[in-house]
């Protein structure tokens, strides 16, 4: 995090201090609450969208309950399974890179963007199925006679059943989209990493971008059992 | 007096006078605030204005003084609070035998129905002293019914009914305003509230081309053959609806609502969403089958079943007691689900 | 570069400042100097507001007639949109906080700079591709909806750039939340040693409050924007009714971030008029707890109250009574400052030079803004004056008489330490009488006009209305000379302006302690604060013998 026309004024300290910053423990502070005020951000970025989400359910329970049936929850317990690993091998770099340990470190970096890239694979699977079944709202988008669960011989709202796919591409897409975000930070970090950035005493990217990850994968925690879960339980 | 400059809108409902005195009020009372803090600046400001040798005075702060500036204004605020929401919920209930228009809005037109049957686009023809009450919608976007001699103002949005009355005190003819932005024409979008004696008013209904909207519903259904389900006897496969407009309705899912306007529409146009107890899924949905002008009719019709509210009965007006200032209104609030 | 600081002796002529330092245009893209970006931003929103005002103009001279005879129906349309759309996103809302915020905050805080310089500049650059884009939407045809985006006039039936247009305002959007994420930080993390938050100028508490209605509410106009592209682009049903969709529910989410959006408009207008009101009558400012306190209730208020624009639109009549009464709730803070501010001039040494005037100025139209503010929150009054011209009125009182006053006050109080020169005193106290003159000539008409029924967004109007028409379109164009004013001499007073000395007004404050203009890195030394905030006591005491410069 470094800019070569500034740093210069740190001396010697570490190079990584950046001259308006005192102290390294004050850039740490500072740079970690940044962090944390900006996910207030997009706490509230995505909170628009549950919002929404939450209203149309109430109004249209049943017609959520069939269009959530037709999205294959195999998957996405899978991908939650992914996100969980994958925030696991983001804590054990930092602690690798706490511990001096550079192998470590860098396995587990590259573990997490795989578990990232496995992440998109599998949504993209998902996102093609829908795209076959023209469960994709628009001029194609069909779900005709598609009974709403427990309640035999009623057939969800086309149109409202419509409502939760647009919902369930653009949550799940924002949070695609951030997912391919958290991919670009951690290809830096590995690079960062691989330079040797990173010691016992300063690893603040590694810290921030992880408390990045773990929100992304937080969301996903939230997003999982509202949309693919919807009166499965019958 | 100021024929081309007039600096208040006419009076002529009888909400008119309720929303002027709160008005009036609230310029008295902010104007005193106004005043007050004016003179205070002015006053400090010329009188401790800088001298040479004169040092201001520090001063932290008093919180006896602060907590006084806070009470106070905060009492102000909520009798303020308190007469506009009197004045608020009597304007938004409408009284029960009101004569009823539908309103249907459109880029850039009004189109209001009678009860009776007359249609007009743009103008609105009603007696003084006769309560009205508006169902609105709108087929395209959202607009706004505005009409500033009756200070009665409501949106008028697509796909759901909402309600606005008033009670015509001066005959004349008035403006009526579209508030909601709505397009190129915007400002085009007005027309005129043409308030008439009684006795006119009856000439002016005898030109009749057609008979009452309940009718016009009745034939429409009629037509779409919805009698064969909806028996008037109890024993088809849909619900008996006479009788039903304005009472209670136990739902398939445990909820029970109130049969009014929005919920007639409602069960028209999506019938799967709020289905009565005890009634099968078979009812086919009639969004985009049916014109906003049909399904006003066919409302009309099923609240024509139910005798209370048969809308011929409210042509003998005087019988109706209109809400005055003090806050007697009937909290019969008919069209409180107008909101989600 | 480590010799940035080492001439703190020399004339003030000759010392390297922000300014001198590097020269090139280079040195100002590239900069990550908070005070280089704050005058980045002062020459970007300049740009837009003038952009703004050429609009308005328009607008009040085809309303100068009836009859619609100046532009075409559609023209107008997009004229009142744009005028709201520039001036609301892309300069009211970064107008003091990123050019005076980001100058002041760093300095007055006692830090070298923002917490975060290269986002810093990534805001800008944010807000640059924003404006970029609106640009091109104006020119390519423009928009038509309102800036208010309603639906579903704006997903299924308008004919215009709507995409383009809430893309832009997405993106500058984000512009404003890096903002204010940096000043939260920077007021937590960047602190002097002994400058606890008791003694911070009421400024910085203006501007914490704002930042945190920019990090909270930002996100939820940009999801907004986001589902309205997205259903118009993609034919969806989230706001459509004809498919399943709330129209209202757009309203709650649009006003959810707009209603807040005011108060960040008007909150750092209120920390300027703080720090001016407490300089020119040489006293600390009366229950500076309080000023500082109701500065945060404003923003936790202001989330709680959005649907008070609703109160016609259909929502339940309960809900209408729980918003008008929260309403109310948040007139309250506001009051309370407006009491303190007087209570300050009480017993204080009062000077009248310009920044001052623009205080006054400030305080009279943001008390008749506030109280007509209670006018729309009372639900009787609000059902006849809803979506009329007094609506138009209360909302340019309190953005235009309020924030634009505000920051005005600023630009003159803090010139002579953003540019190193003095502004010349006696036209900006005659700019000054003209804004407030031209200023309640254009808007006060608005509410006769309003209360008498004349709908907003009207492009012709029955006849009756023409006389107030007439006068509030007369206002505008004095208005309009009073703004062109300010622009005309800070830019002569930047080559022909004394230079000022370092604190011209022996004002209180961190930033009047460093040189001006400042060093790169603001202070040569860092500051250790052991005073109060506004220790005018001390201050004329030491300075008594000494001939003020200016005033």
């Amino acid at each position: 995090m470094s800019d070569s026309t500034v740093a210069v004024q740190g001396e010697t300290h570490n190079p990584a201090l950046l001259h308006h910053f005192a102290t390294e423990e004050q850039q740490r502070n500072a740079s970690s609450f940044g962090m944390w005020i900006f996910l207030g951000t997009e706490v509230m970025f995505f909170g628009g969208l549950f919002c929404a989400y939450l209203i149309y359910r109430g109004w249209y329970f049943g017609d959520f309950a069939a269009a959530s049936k037709s999205i294959n929850a195999a998957l996405g317990g899978t991908n939650t399974a992914v996100l969980i690993c994958s925030s696991l091998t983001v804590v054990l770099a930092i602690w690798a890179a706490q511990t001096s340990r550079r192998a470590l470190m860098l396995a587990m970096l590259v573990l997490t963007m795989l578990f990232g890239l496995a992440f998109l694979g599998i949504k993209g699977i998902e996102y093609r199925d829908k795209f076959v079944e023209h469960h994709v709202p628009g001029p194609s988008f069909s779900f005709e006679h598609e009974e709403i669960p427990s309640h035999p011989g009623e057939y969800a709202n086309p149109r409202h059943a419509e409502i939760f796919f647009a919902l369930y591409f653009i949550m799940t897409g924002l949070h695609a989209l951030h997912m391919v975000v958290g991919l670009g930070i951690f290809s830096w970090l590995l690079w960062a990493a691989w330079k040797g950035r990173f010691t016992p005493e300063y690893h603040t990217p590694l810290e921030i971008g992880g408390l990045y990850w773990h929100f992304v994968d937080i969301v996903w925690i939230y997003l999982f059992p509202l949309l693919y879960l919807i009166d499965r339980h019958r | 007096m100021f024929d081309n400059f007039p600096l208040w809108p006419q009076r002529a409902s009888t909400m008119a006078g309720n929303v002027d005195a709160l008005y009036i009020f609230l310029i008295i009372v902010c104007g005193l605030m106004t005043l007050l803090v004016f003179t205070a600046v002015i006053y400090f400001a010329a009188r401790y204005r800088y001298r040479q040798g004169v040092p201001a005075e520090q001063i932290e702060g008093s919180i006896p003084l602060e907590v006084t500036w806070s009470v106070i204004p905060l009492g102000v605020f909520m009798v303020i609070f308190l007469w506009g929401a009197v004045v608020f919920f009597q304007s938004r209930t409408p009284p029960r035998d009101a004569t009823e228009v539908y309103v249907v809005a459109k880029q850039w037109m009004w189109k209001l129905e009678h009860a009776e049957g007359q249609r007009e686009i743009n103008e609105l023809h009603v007696p003084v002293g006769r309560d009205v009450k508006l169902i609105m919608t709108s087929q395209d976007v959202i607009h706004s019914f505005f009409v500033p001699a009756f200070r009665m103002k409501q949106d008028v949005v697509p796909g759901r009914y909402t309600v606005a009355w008033f009670r015509a005190t001066k005959p004349g003819t008035y403006h009526l305003f579209c508030t909601q932005y709505c397009g190129t024409q915007h400002s085009g979008m007005i027309g005129d509230v043409v308030v008439m004696e009684p006795a006119q008013y009856e000439a002016w209904m005898s030109g009749a081309p057609t008979g009452p909207l309940s009718a016009a519903g009745e034939k429409i259904f009629a037509e779409l053959g919805c009698a064969t389900c909806h028996r008037s006897d109890g024993t088809g496969r849909g619900p008996n609806l006479h009788g039903v407009f304005g009472k209670p309705v136990a739902l398939e899912d445990g909820r029970t609502v109130t049969a009014d306007e929005n919920y007639l529409r409602e069960c028209i146009l999506t019938p799967g969403d709020k289905r009565v107890k005890g009634f099968q899924p078979i009812m086919p949905p009639f969004q985009g089958l049916v014109s906003e002008e049909q399904v006003n009719a066919l409302v009309a019709y099923v609240k024509s079943l139910s005798p209370s509210t048969q809308p011929g009965a409210a042509t003998t007006s005087a019988a109706v007691v209109a809400p005055q200032a003090s806050g007697k209104a009937s909290p019969k609030a008919t069209e409180g689900s107008q909101g989600n | 570069m480590a010799t940035a600081i080492t001439q703190p002796d020399a004339q003030p002529i000759e010392r390297e400042n922000y300014l001198n330092k590097h020269y090139g245009v280079w040195s100002w893209l590239l900069t990550t100097d908070h005070k280089r970006i704050a005058l980045l931003y002062l020459m970007s929103i300049t740009f837009f507001f003038f952009i703004g005002g050429f609009f308005a103009l328009l607008i009040r001279l085809e309303l100068l007639t009836p009859t619609g005879d100046l532009v075409q129906a559609d023209t107008y349309n997009k004229l009142f949109t744009q005028h709201g759309q520039v001036m609301v996103f892309f300069f009211l809302i970064p107008s003091i906080p990123a050019v005076l915020g980001n100058f002041l905050v760093p300095m007055m805080v006692g830090a070298k700079d923002l917490a975060f310089p290269r986002i810093n500049l990534l805001s800008w650059y944010l807000y640059i591709i924003g404006g970029i884009m609106m640009l091109h939407c104006m020119l390519t045809g423009g928009v038509d909806t309102g800036w208010t985006f309603y639906v579903p006039f704006s997903t299924a039936f308008s004919n215009t750039k709507v995409i383009e247009a809430g893309l832009a305002i997405f993106v500058v959007g984000f512009s404003s939340i890096l903002t204010g994420l940096n000043f939260i930080v920077t007021i937590h993390r960047m602190r002097a040693p002994g400058m606890t938050w008791g003694r911070l100028p009421l400024f910085i508490w203006a501007h914490y409050a704002t930042s945190v209605i920019q990090i909270l509410g930002t996100p939820v106009i940009a999801i907004t924007l986001v589902l309205v592209v997205a259903e118009r682009a993609l034919h969806l049903g989230i706001f459509d009714p004809k498919l399943g969709g709330d129209p209202l529910l757009f309203q709650h989410l649009f006003w959810f971030y707009s209603h807040p959006a005011v108060y960040i408009m008007i909150l750092p207008s209120m920390g300027v008029v703080t720090e001016i009101i407490a300089c020119f009558s040489r006293k600390r400012i009366f229950g500076y707890h309080f000023v500082a306190l109701s500065s945060i209730a404003i923003a936790v208020f202001g989330f709680l109250v959005w649907a008070h624009h609703m109160f016609v639109a259909g929502i339940s009549i309960y809900a209408a009574l729980v918003f008008s009464i929260l309403s109310y709730a948040v007139a309250v803070p506001s009051a309370v400052k407006v009491f303190n501010w007087t209570a300050t001039l009480y017993k204080g040494s009062i000077h009248y030079d310009a920044p001052m005037l623009y205080a006054f100025g400030f305080l009279g139209l943001f008390t008749i803004g506030g109280l007509t503010g209670l006018f729309l929150a009372c639900l009787g009054v609000d059902m006849h004056v809803h979506d009329t011209y007094f609506v138009i009125a209360h909302f340019h009182y309190i953005m235009v008489g309020g924030a634009v006053m505000g920051y005005l006050g600023g630009m003159h109080f803090w010139w002579p330490k953003i540019s190193g020169k003095l502004y010349p005193e006696g036209w900006a106290r005659l700019a000054a009488l003209i804004v407030f003159i031209g200023f309640n000539l254009t808007f006060f008409p608005q509410f006769l006009l309003g209360y008498m029924g004349m709908p907003r967004r009207y492009f012709q109007y029955p006849a009756e209305f023409q006389v107030l028409n007439v006068l509030s379109t007369a206002g505008a164009t004095v208005l309009g000379v009073g703004y062109l004013l300010p622009m005309i001499y800070f830019l002569w007073s930047m080559r022909y302006g004394k230079p000022a000395p370092d604190n011209p007004w022996n004002a209180a404050g961190l930033e009047w302690k460093t040189a001006s203009p400042p060093p790169t890195f603001n202070f040569d030394e860092e500051p250790v604060v052991t005073w109060e905030a506004y220790n005018y006591d001390e201050l004329d005491s030491e300075h008594k013998q000494e001939v003020p410069v200016v005033g």
